[in-house]
């Protein structure tokens, strides 16, 4: 079973929905019984970093993630439950993550303005994945170009070794990391058509 | 780079599809689940559901259509027709939906952009609206394009934005149904007055059309509906057209991978 966690931070339907398109029990769920229980730990997510991990830290979830996380049990975090997995974050303050993957999430306007960039943020759309590290596990599916659908903000930086792939958007947009047992996916691959049920499906398949 | 978006809208009255011209003469197409399975495969980057019903019984079919669509195609899905309230967003979040349009709703409440965009975020909040010349000035239209408000459009949309709009549709009704083409002219004049991603709609016949709107700089996705439901365009040739003919596109994978 994979567990999808729920702590009050955006919709849950279309996940669940194509996990369940795919033939993979899932369970919507807040319980630490039911993150225990699971083969597979998903962390969904949408809105502001601050008040995310408050809601998040609100349900009692946090340590036993990281606990989790640590005997090696395959998490996924999804757009701003993949930032969740980063040490800080600058996204109105300063706030501490997970710290399951090292580096920091970072406001992309600056950056895309320094780089003299004039590209719209939100970064919104479909965008190619490049392959940084074509034999990550949960790329097992996935090819150099594959689209999938990005809606962000604030972006990853300094995840150094963890980068699996990335997108062009001006400044490289991480767009999945790894390390070890715990992984991340900026974009939705909910949302991101036959290439994104691809990923759902690898990490299924861990 | 971010790749241009098709996106095909399908009204939806009762449960079904239609499409009126220039606003008027409904036509019933297509189961709306199966139109859109067939879009999906055909390589849409993005399906509008707009709800055209005016009875209950009828708003509650429509959620049902949107979530039997949201278990079974998996890219985004934008609502949009009798948003009036933050309950609205609600029930159609709810059901699958991952953005939500506002058009009259904001006319008759503007504080409804903002208090929107405040509790669901930025990218959940469309803006649409419908907009025809008088008098030489581009005014916002309500009640289905049938009545003038006397407001600029260009401030409307301005304001919208500023109020946390992620994303804004211009519908012009003097090119709508006419198949000449996108109001290249409108769409310019709202690129110059805001930055976030433009969809056009009204005026598509052809693909060269597409080619045309793409052009332009600020426009981000072209919307139609009946060239698609009718076949006079096909989505998978479209996006290789356009793809040939330079414009950043998103291609299905080959049947072979």
């Amino acid at each position: 079973m994979i567990a999808v966690i729920d702590y009050g931070v955006g919709n849950l339907f279309s996940l669940s929905s194509s996990l369940s398109f795919l033939g993979l029990e899932n369970r919507v769920t807040s319980s630490e019984a039911d993150v225990r229980a699971a083969s597979r730990v998903i962390l969904p997510g949408v809105g502001a970093f601050g008040d995310a991990m408050e809601k998040l830290s609100a349900t009692g979830l946090v340590p036993v993630l990281k606990d989790e996380a640590g005997k090696g049990k395959p998490l996924l975090g999804i757009c701003l439950g993949m930032q969740l997995l980063f040490e800080k974050s600058y996204e109105y303050g300063e706030h501490a993550g997970l710290g399951l993957l090292p580096g920091e999430v970072c406001p992309l306007e600056p950056d895309l303005a320094a780089a003299g960039f004039s590209y719209k943020v939100p970064h919104i759309g479909w965008n190619a994945l490049h392959l940084e590290q074509p034999d990550c596990p949960l790329l097992a599916n996935t090819k150099e170009g594959d689209h999938v659908y990005f809606v962000h903000s604030f972006y990853a930086k300094g995840c150094c070794g963890a980068l699996a792939a990335s997108a062009e958007y001006g400044v490289t947009v991480p767009g999945v990391v790894a390390s070890g047992s715990v992984y991340g996916c900026q974009f939705h691959p909910e949302k991101s058509g036959a290439a994104g049920l691809d990923i759902l499906r690898a990490f299924a398949a861990l | 780079m971010v790749t241009k978006r098709i996106i095909p809208c399908l009204d939806i009255r009762d449960g079904r599809v239609v499409k009126g011209v220039n606003f008027r003469g409904v036509q019933d197409v297509e189961d709306p689940v199966m139109l859109a399975r067939r879009y999906n495969d055909a390589g849409a980057d993005e399906l509008v559901f707009y709800d055209i019903t005016a009875s209950v019984e009828g708003r509650s079919l429509f959620t049902d259509v949107l979530r039997d669509v949201a278990r079974s195609i998996f890219i985004p899905l934008t609502v949009g027709g009798a948003i009036r309230s933050l309950a609205d967003f609600d029930r159609v979040l709810k059901a699958g939906a991952d953005k939500v349009s506002v058009n009259s709703g904001a006319i008759q409440n503007p504080a409804l952009i903002a208090e929107a965009a405040k509790r669901y975020g930025d990218q959940c909040v469309v803006l649409s609206m419908d907009v025809a010349r008088v008098d030489g000035a581009y005014h916002l239209f309500t009640k289905g394009g049938r009545e003038d408000t006397g407001i600029d459009a260009m401030e409307w949309a301005a304001r919208g934005e500023a109020a946390g709009a992620g994303e804004i549709v211009l519908n012009s009704i003097d090119t709508d149904g006419v198949k000449r083409g996108f109001d290249l002219e409108m769409l310019a004049a709202l690129a110059r007055r805001v930055s976030v991603p433009i969809i056009a709609s009204g005026g598509a016949g052809k693909m060269e059309d597409f080619k045309a709107l793409f052009a332009l700089p600020g426009v981000d996705a072209g919307l139609a509906a009946s060239i698609f439901h009718f076949g006079e365009v096909d989505i998978a040739e479209l996006k290789r057209y356009l793809a040939e003919n330079g414009v950043p596109m998103r291609l299905p994978r080959s049947h072979n991978d």
